[in-house]
């Protein structure tokens, strides 16, 4: 079931805040370096480039506007699978 | 005889089930719109008159999208899915079920015929 839409997206607190500074001028504009891949991104987001973690290291993702809407976490893989080991290509 | 956003429909067939051989069309949709144009479901195909028919075109056109205009749209979404690289794009890359499903058995819908991996049963000796 998808969410509510009385709630608007989920947004974690933190990352919102890093983005509104940086939107508003008060940051400088850098990567954002960020464990909320739970996060929805919001129109506010496009341009940023952040780096999403994966549990292992981070990926930089930079947002274009037709990821609004998507959650940061769909865009940086948790896993790798390159094929098993001795299967010939 | 009786055609439809550039599909021949069964002559044959009763009207509700007819118009579902349209793609984008299906039994609620067709009922809807039979409903509308005030045509009896039972009515066979070939028993509507040039009105009725005028009438359901009229209908189709103006509410839903269907056949190729659908089809690219189902395209258009898939591809932008794949242009972003979201994980449901590098599902669809790699002809794996999008939504989650598992994947140890099943899916073959996604997946195609079985490939059989070569010396599996056996574990190499080392």
């Amino acid at each position: 079931m998808g969410r509510s839409i009385k709630k608007g997206p989920y947004v974690d607190h933190n990352l919102d805040e890093k983005v509104t500074a940086i939107n508003d001028g008060k940051a400088k504009k850098s990567v954002i370096k960020t464990w909320s891949r739970r996060s929805t991104i919001t129109p506010d987001f496009v341009g940023h480039t952040f780096a999403v973690h994966n549990g292992n290291k981070f990926i930089p993702v930079y947002v274009t506007e037709f990821m609004v809407g998507h959650k940061l976490g769909e865009f940086a893989p948790t896993r790798n699978f390159k094929g098993h080991s001795g299967t010939k290509q | 005889m009786a055609r439809i956003a550039g599909i021949d429909l069964p002559k044959n067939k009763r009207g509700e089930i007819g118009l579902t051989y349209i793609f984008g069309i299906g039994r609620s949709t067709a009922q809807y719109i039979l409903t509308k144009a005030g045509i009896d479901f039972d009515k066979k195909v070939s028993q509507w008159n040039d009105e009725e028919q005028a009438a359901i075109r009229n209908i189709i056109n103006n509410e839903f999208k269907v056949e190729g205009a659908l089809r690219s749209e189902v395209q258009m979404s898939i591809k932008r899915l794949l242009d972003i690289a979201c994980y449901r794009g590098l599902r669809h890359r790699k002809g794996l079920p999008v939504r989650g499903q598992r994947t140890k058995t099943n899916s073959r819908t996604r997946k195609g015929k079985r490939k059989t991996v070569a010396g599996k049963k056996k574990a190499p000796k080392k």
